[in-house]
């Protein structure tokens, strides 16, 4: 990341280079080994291959797209030492929000249809459902940055009246029939004969984008600063109860991207769309080596643990696995990654 | 290779043979990645005595100590308790064994009341296995009779001073029935009188038989305390002797391997114009119109004991915590400096006292460490860090300031305080301030490291920054400031100029 600096390393006394891999390499194993077991175990049960199946490996991304989408802005948050549980409220809402701004014509009881607001421009639904996220993402920074209360419960509040307000926006009423260029969004195209499903083109857009805000601008170095110490971060000059607004702001604006997309890909708006996904989007970003008490963590991690979450998900469905024995597993499965990289980080973190 | 519990009948029934050490560590080592942080290094304790161990910081000390301590195993080497061969597990069988450390930093919870620091894990139970608080009071009592400590065994200790808690982990220590004792820094935050104080407390425990390891970097308190003195440099042994027989040169040139001709070189440089400028400054409650100029050049000390607003005073220049009364004037223009960043916009720069709590990034490299203050204003294009200038400006200034380590991609986690502190000056220093704050500067520092950052402060000066320095250490305020302003209980006693001031005049503004 940084450029290494010869002239210390020469100048000191007798001091050997360490070298330091990645801290992604050892998640990324974790993901192998997973995929390994399920390669190994479909050839003896089933008799076929887990990985060479092009719809399979759709189906894995296409999954977590949304979670993956939610958990980039995640782990930005829980790398300044916060958390955000509101996320999938607001998936919820701002589906129905979206959804009800690209209903058709032809729907009789378009939430909208007095108004006229059908048949737009998917760029409506979209801007709106991606500014309402921001918006009350600004709302938790907002909070937490001038009433200085924990995170957790500034975001469990918003969670809970979020959920609400889906439920409340049409009266419990799912909203349906959506233009299709409005569904396009969540459809799959096809490349090299590879069902892509767009939301995943998204998702590595989303995740490219803020891991280069993470690691090379000044947004990225204060937000690491902030959770590594925050009297520090401010007796550096850093504002910080505006860097958590910005922050808590980019969170939020990716839960709306992941409202939008769910309600593209489900071609309608339902409010109990998204509940849990918060704490499938938590449980990426710590998989991927994010440290809940902030710090430390990097969107290349948080990206690993998405996919190795999907691949879980799928290879359970592919070996015929019960729901109920998934969910028993996935929560191992979870802790067991976690331990794995944590083991590692202490063996790099010695002291003199 | 005997067990804690057998050990310890053993040692109730008086059967082994007294030896001549209390603790005996021969030809020890300890490698880590990277470095070698002891080569064959020897330790012999003697029973009755306080055996003082100095050296640089990065020297080893700290590390044998958590080898005796039981928290690092030793790579090689032997290590004999009592004339017994043994071999630590952990803390907990370093505990059993006899053997405490009162910690530099101190590891005491602070929503919980003295008694139960003390007695967590041995708290008295009645049958149902309750716990017996009334008897955890009279414990606490007891032990803090024995030692003359007057501290309410049912006050929180988040409620206590620094040199409050101090004493509670020297009593909790001590009620183990320890025969070692390792004491690390352990008057770093204390002021003179609480020195004093536990200077008692030590020879008391001498007298009891006790044997009492010392690290320190304060020589007068070497002399005063110490029996034995042994010396480190470079994670080496180099000598150990009796106190008596050594002079302080001696030990610095066997702490340093060289000769330090002057420890404060503060040069006379011409003074220029008033800089900074406080008039009438004050914190509701914590203190009270302060008023004094610094000029460009100039070195203005701040002493007085802790406590007395000394800190509190620099928080609010730099814009920590605004002040609630006063003005500030950098270069005649008044301002309000509502926050740190504020004050770096007006070319200041603040090297706090507390380096865990407010100036290290911890789990963050050397680089991030560096790096931090000056992003503010500069290395930033269009929001992207100029990461390839700012490495190369990082490292050079490491260089400078011969930061030790092997690489900006280090975590400072790992650096010695003397190094992690120059860290946190080149993070100050890159923003190029005009007006400089230091807050304990040398704190926890060795007399190497301490020499180059006070040649280092002087270099600064003669460039025509303003410098503000604050230090509990006489000798350091004295020989590098060119006034003094004298700090008692949030008010301003007095200003000395460096040609009338010496440590008695200070200590009677200081304490009035």
């Amino acid at each position: 990341m940084t450029t290494a600096a010869p002239e210390v390393g020469t100048s000191t006394t007798g001091l050997k280079k360490v070298r330091r891999l990645p801290p992604e390499v050892s998640i990324l194993g974790v993901l192998l080994g997973i995929i390994l077991v399920f390669e190994i175990l479909g050839w003896i049960f089933i008799g076929e291959s887990f990985v060479a199946n092009k719809q399979r490996l759709s189906i894995i991304v296409l999954q977590v797209a949304v979670i993956g989408i939610i958990a980039v802005g995640v782990t930005q948050v829980i790398i300044t030492a916060g958390v955000d549980l509101s996320s999938g409220s607001m998936v919820g809402f701002i589906a129905m929000v979206a959804a009800s701004l690209a209903q058709s014509a032809t729907n009789a009881r378009a939430v909208y249809l007095e108004q006229g607001w059908v048949d737009l421009n998917p760029i409506f639904p979209i801007v709106a459902g991606v500014a309402l996220g921001a918006s009350l993402g600004f709302i938790n920074g907002f909070v937490i940055a001038k009433t200085k209360i924990p995170p957790f419960i500034a975001t469990l509040g918003m969670m809970v009246s979020v959920r609400g307000l889906a439920k409340w926006y049409t009266q419990g009423q799912p909203v349906a029939l959506l233009t299709d260029s409005f569904t396009w969004f969540g459809k799959s195209f096809d490349f090299m004969g590879f069902p892509i499903p767009r939301p995943v083109i998204v998702f590595l857009f989303v995740a490219v984008i803020c891991h280069i805000a993470l690691t090379y601008t000044r947004y990225g170095k204060f937000t690491y600063a902030i959770g590594a110490n925050p009297q520090a971060a401010r007796v550096s000059g850093i504002n910080i109860g505006n860097h958590l607004m910005k922050v808590y702001a980019v969170a939020g604006l990716l839960s709306g991207l992941a409202g939008v997309m769910t309600a593209a890909r489900a071609q309608s708006g339902q409010p109990g769309m998204g509940v849990a996904y918060e704490l499938d989007a938590i449980a990426a970003t710590v998989i991927g080596g994010t440290s809940l008490a902030g710090g430390v963590g990097r969107i290349t991690g948080t990206f690993i643990g998405t996919i190795i979450l999907g691949v879980v998900t799928s290879g359970f469905t592919f070996l015929k696995v019960g729901a109920y024995y998934q969910e028993i597993v996935k929560g191992i499965i979870i802790v067991t990654a976690v331990i794995i990289d944590q083991h590692r980080q202490n063996k790099r973190r010695k002291t003199t | 290779m005997v067990s804690p519990s057998t050990m310890k009948i053993v040692r109730e029934s008086d059967a082994i043979p007294g030896s001549e050490y209390l603790l005996e560590v021969t030809d020890v080592c300890k490698e880590f990645p990277g470095v070698v942080a002891l080569d064959n290094v020897h330790l012999k304790l003697r029973r009755g005595t306080v055996h003082a161990l100095m050296g640089e910081n990065g020297a080893g000390k700290s590390t044998l100590m958590k080898i005796v301590a039981g928290i690092y195993t030793p790579d090689a080497g032997s290590f004999r308790l009592r004339g017994q061969e043994i071999r630590l597990s952990g803390p907990l069988d370093a505990l059993e064994n006899g053997i405490a450390m009162i910690h530099q930093e101190l590891n005491l919870m602070g929503p919980m009341t003295v008694a139960e620091n003390i007695w967590i894990r041995r708290e008295p139970t009645n049958q149902l296995g309750f716990i017996n608080h009334a008897a955890m009071h009279r414990w606490t009592v007891d032990l803090f009779k024995r030692l003359n400590i007057d501290i309410d065994p049912d006050i929180e200790v988040g409620k206590l001073s620094v040199a409050n808690r101090q004493m509670v982990e020297i009593a909790k220590a001590v009620s183990f029935d320890s025969d070692v004792l390792i004491m690390d820094e352990p008057t770093s935050a204390l002021t003179e009188r609480e020195v004093e104080h536990l200077f008692k407390i030590i020879r008391s425990l001498k007298a009891e038989g006790k044997g009492i390891i010392y690290i320190t970097h304060k020589m007068n308190e070497l002399f005063e305390i110490a029996d034995e003195v042994s010396i480190f440099r470079d994670g080496k042994f180099i000598a150990s002797k009796l106190s008596s027989e050594v002079t302080r040169d001696e030990i610095i040139r066997m702490m340093v391997g060289r000769e330090i001709s002057q420890m404060f070189p503060k040069e006379t440089v011409p003074i220029g114009d008033v800089v900074l400028s406080v008039k009438g400054l004050s914190l509701k409650g914590i203190f009270d119109d302060v008023s004094f100029d610094v000029r460009a050049g100039e070195i203005l000390g701040i002493a007085g004991l802790v406590g007395s607003g000394r800190s509190n005073i620099a928080e609010t220049i730099f814009g920590v915590t605004p002040a609630t009364a006063g003005t500030i004037a950098i270069n005649g223009k008044e301002l309000r400096i509502s926050s740190p960043s504020v004050a770096m916009a007006n070319h200041m720069a603040f090297l706090t006292e507390d380096r865990k709590e407010t100036g290290c990034f911890l789990l963050l490299d050397i680089q991030e460490n560096t790096q931090i203050a000056v992003l503010q204003n500069k290395y930033v294009k269009n929001g992207f860090v100029q990461q390839k200038q700012l490495g190369k400006d990082s490292a050079a200034m490491a260089n400078t300031l011969r930061v030790r380590t092997p690489d900006m991609q280090e975590a400072i986690i790992n650096l010695s305080g003397g190094n992690q502190q120059k860290v946190l000056i080149s993070r100050w220093l890159l923003t190029k301030p005009r007006i400089l704050i230091l807050d304990e500067p040398t704190r926890g520092i060795d007399v190497g490291a301490k020499a180059e950052i006070h040649r280092l402060i002087s270099v600064l000066a003669r460039d025509g920054v303003a410098v503000i320095m604050i230090s509990s250490e006489m000798p350091e305020v004295l020989g590098m400031s060119d006034r003094i302003m004298v700090i008692h209980e949030g008010r301003v006693t007095g200003f000395l100029d460096r040609s009338e001031a010496d440590q008695v005049k200070i200590m009677e503004l200081a304490s009035h």
